[in-house]
């Protein structure tokens, strides 16, 4: 303490401390709640959301468009285009849905297999609201009423090359339309640009992620040849656009019509592709103010 | 269920009821209850052990007719007695090294269901049949979904003997409800077992002061009070509820949840040494656990909930019961982070008092 302290300053410090240690302590005794899924609401909003925040805010200088299209209450499948080598642009879509929409709803990502495969990432992931990329788990969420994240790219969007960026891949199966049309939600499309610079895809060996069991291993301008400083993102400017969902409700019985999900994933990858295109005109450069 | 409907007498109460595993907690328990229930006039109770001490006082004042045979002797007692239910409890979870470890384990499991089973095929009196089954029946797969309703098929054999046990013990009953439609079928796959009395090698695991994890894993786990469990059995036998049903406590528990609820302390071992301890099958842990420590298991019980009108009670107060009965191995109770997290608040505001003027 020094001697300029006043009063009010010691007693905002005696709240943090009291609240850290409280929280510590519900931590290492265990008094919290996870849900089914394996969501910590807890760790999430005290650990988790404040470290994404000063990335999206500080080092991406992030705008955010068209929060309004975000419902506020009811499931709904938030459907993105998905880049950057590590998918940095998921962390920063669930973030960018908690902070902007109204009753801060949290984005359950759907992600893929391999997440769950490795030991510390799975249960991060888990922690942080994710679950593994199946009907079942999708459909569970959605007519429980959550706010589900997708990117029906998967590893075909995050691990291409630079020179592809911005150009979205084939959206696999379309198992994403089917969840949404037998549960009756809206879909929102989500464009992400900025992601595509964090991490320029230059390289990929392919014997190493082999022997890895990785999708592939990335070269970039800086990994691995920087070591560890290789893996800071670099602080490309973002855009966040959210889109009108696109209603499903008088679909639901064609669920299992493989070309009325065809067709419906084609106009959700068309509708991203243009709110892409869109946004890229808008920024002036990726590493703008 | 149509049959069911047809033969008008199906919702009445057997009268005669086989329970087998009597010599264990779980089978000693349902006996002795059912021989007390009306309309219920005689429970014989079949096992190849003699009762374990703990429940022997149990079945001995229960009139309970135990007797000491293995399964292919169901055939007689089942023609003899008229036997119109048969309960089958003894399905045993984890090797007993002093019951001949996990050869004689598989032996019960397997070969006693299918002679069980057998001899329920050819028994015109039965009515109903109720089979242990557990939660383990859905394998252990990354890519399996996070809540497994009854209808999730297992996407990979898991590792375990038990749950390898039960994949085959489910296959079993498959076969005996196509040849005999007319018997009611119930299959209850149980969660793990919780409550003060409960005895299995995952809760003695739980109790150690310190349990080995798996690093880089929390898994979501459910338990099942076993008085709830013996509340779904017995309906099971008295009532009518053919089909599968998943039997856990709703909500979860992640391991390390449990380990520091319990007061315990968790020790992260990489899967491959914990693995290796599990194959020299002497260590505290089984492939079995394991599985479960890197998977986790979660399941839907709507179906339960809405055939049996009884929702168990949840995972967390069923843990909260195991752990108020088991204070021995604990250290680190959250009553003693709670008077540490106090005192560490005083000594800052006695320190800061003595400092500012």
């Amino acid at each position: 303490m020094t001697e300029s302290t006043t009063p009010e300053q010691s007693d905002v410090w005696d709240q943090r401390v009291a609240s850290g240690l409280s929280f510590l302590r519900r931590r290492l005794s265990g008094a919290y709640d996870v849900d089914e899924f394996g969501f910590d609401r807890e760790l999430t909003e005290g650990v988790l959301h404040p470290m994404l925040r000063v990335l999206q805010r500080e080092w991406f200088r992030t705008e955010i468009i068209g929060a309004k299209y975000l419902p506020a209450d009811g499931g709904a499948l938030i459907v993105g285009n998905h880049s950057g080598t590590v998918a940095l642009d998921a962390l920063m879509l669930s973030i960018a849905c908690h902070d902007e929409s109204d009753g801060h709803r949290h984005l359950r990502l759907l992600g893929a297999d391999f997440v769950f495969k490795l030991p510390g990432l799975s249960e991060l992931a888990r922690k942080s609201g994710a679950t593994l990329a199946c009907t079942a788990d999708a459909e569970r969420l959605l007519s429980g009423g959550d706010l589900v994240g997708v990117f029906p790219e998967g590893f075909k969007g995050v691990g291409k090359p630079f020179r592809d960026r911005y150009k979205l891949q084939r959206f696999g199966r379309g198992g994403f339309v089917s969840a949404a049309l037998r549960t009756g939600v809206p879909i929102v499309p989500a464009a992400i640009v900025g992601a595509e610079e964090i991490y320029p895809l230059i390289g990929n060996i392919k014997p190493l992620a082999r022997v890895l069991g990785t999708p592939y291993f990335p070269i970039t301008p800086t990994f691995p040849w920087l070591g560890p400083l290789g893996m800071v993102p670099l602080p490309s400017k973002w855009l966040i656009e959210f889109g009108e969902p696109i209603s499903t409700e008088e679909l639901t019985d064609q669920a299992d019509d493989p070309m009325v999900v065809f067709n419906l994933a084609d106009q959700v990858r068309e509708t991203i592709q243009t709110m892409v295109h869109a946004l890229l005109e808008r920024r002036p450069d990726p590493f703008a103010q | 269920m149509a049959t069911q409907a047809e033969s008008g007498g199906a919702h009445r109460r057997p009268e005669v009821v086989l329970v087998t595993g009597v010599s264990r907690f779980l089978g000693a328990q349902v006996a002795a209850s059912l021989a007390t229930r009306s309309g219920v006039t005689q429970v014989v109770g079949l096992d190849p052990f003699p009762p374990h001490a703990e429940v022997e006082p149990l079945l001995a004042g229960s009139g309970v007719e135990v007797i000491q045979a293995d399964l292919r002797a169901s055939s007689e007692v089942i023609g003899d007695l008229g036997v119109e239910a048969v309960v089958h409890l003894a399905v045993v979870s984890s090797p007993d090294q002093t019951r001949g470890g996990r050869a004689a384990m598989k032996e019960q499991n397997v070969i006693g269901t299918m002679q069980l089973l057998a001899a329920c095929q050819q028994a015109t009196s039965l009515r109903r049949l109720v089979v242990r089954s557990s939660t383990a029946a859905y394998g252990a797969s990354f890519r399996d979904p996070a809540v497994f309703t009854e209808d999730t098929e297992p996407r990979e054999v898991p590792r375990g003997g038990y749950a390898r046990d039960i994949l085959d013990i489910e296959g079993y009953v498959r076969g005996f409800r196509r040849r005999r439609s007319d018997v009611t079928a119930t299959v209850l796959r149980f969660a793990p077992f919780i409550g003060a009395a409960a005895e299995t090698a995952l809760l003695r695991y739980l109790a150690r002061p310190t349990v080995p994890t798996v690093l880089g894993r929390d898994p979501r786990m459910q338990f099942v009070h076993v008085d709830d469990a013996l509340e779904i059995l017995e309906r099971s036998v008295l009532e009518s509820h053919p089909g599968t049903f998943n039997v856990a406590g709703p909500g979860v528990i992640t391991l390390w949840q449990a380990i520091r609820r319990a007061g315990r302390i968790g020790v992260p071992v990489v899967e491959q040494a914990l693995a290796a301890s599990a194959a020299t099958g002497r260590g505290p842990i089984s492939h079995d656990q394991i599985d479960l420590f890197v998977h986790g298991r979660v399941v839907d019980i709507t179906r339960l909930v809405r055939e049996f009108g009884f929702t168990p009670r949840s995972t967390q107060d069923a843990f909260a019961d195991f752990v108020r009965s088991h204070t021995a191995g604990a250290l680190l109770t959250p009553e003693r982070l709670a008077a540490a997290e106090r005192s560490f608040l005083e000594t800052i505001q006695r320190v800061r008092q003595e400092v500012t003027p």
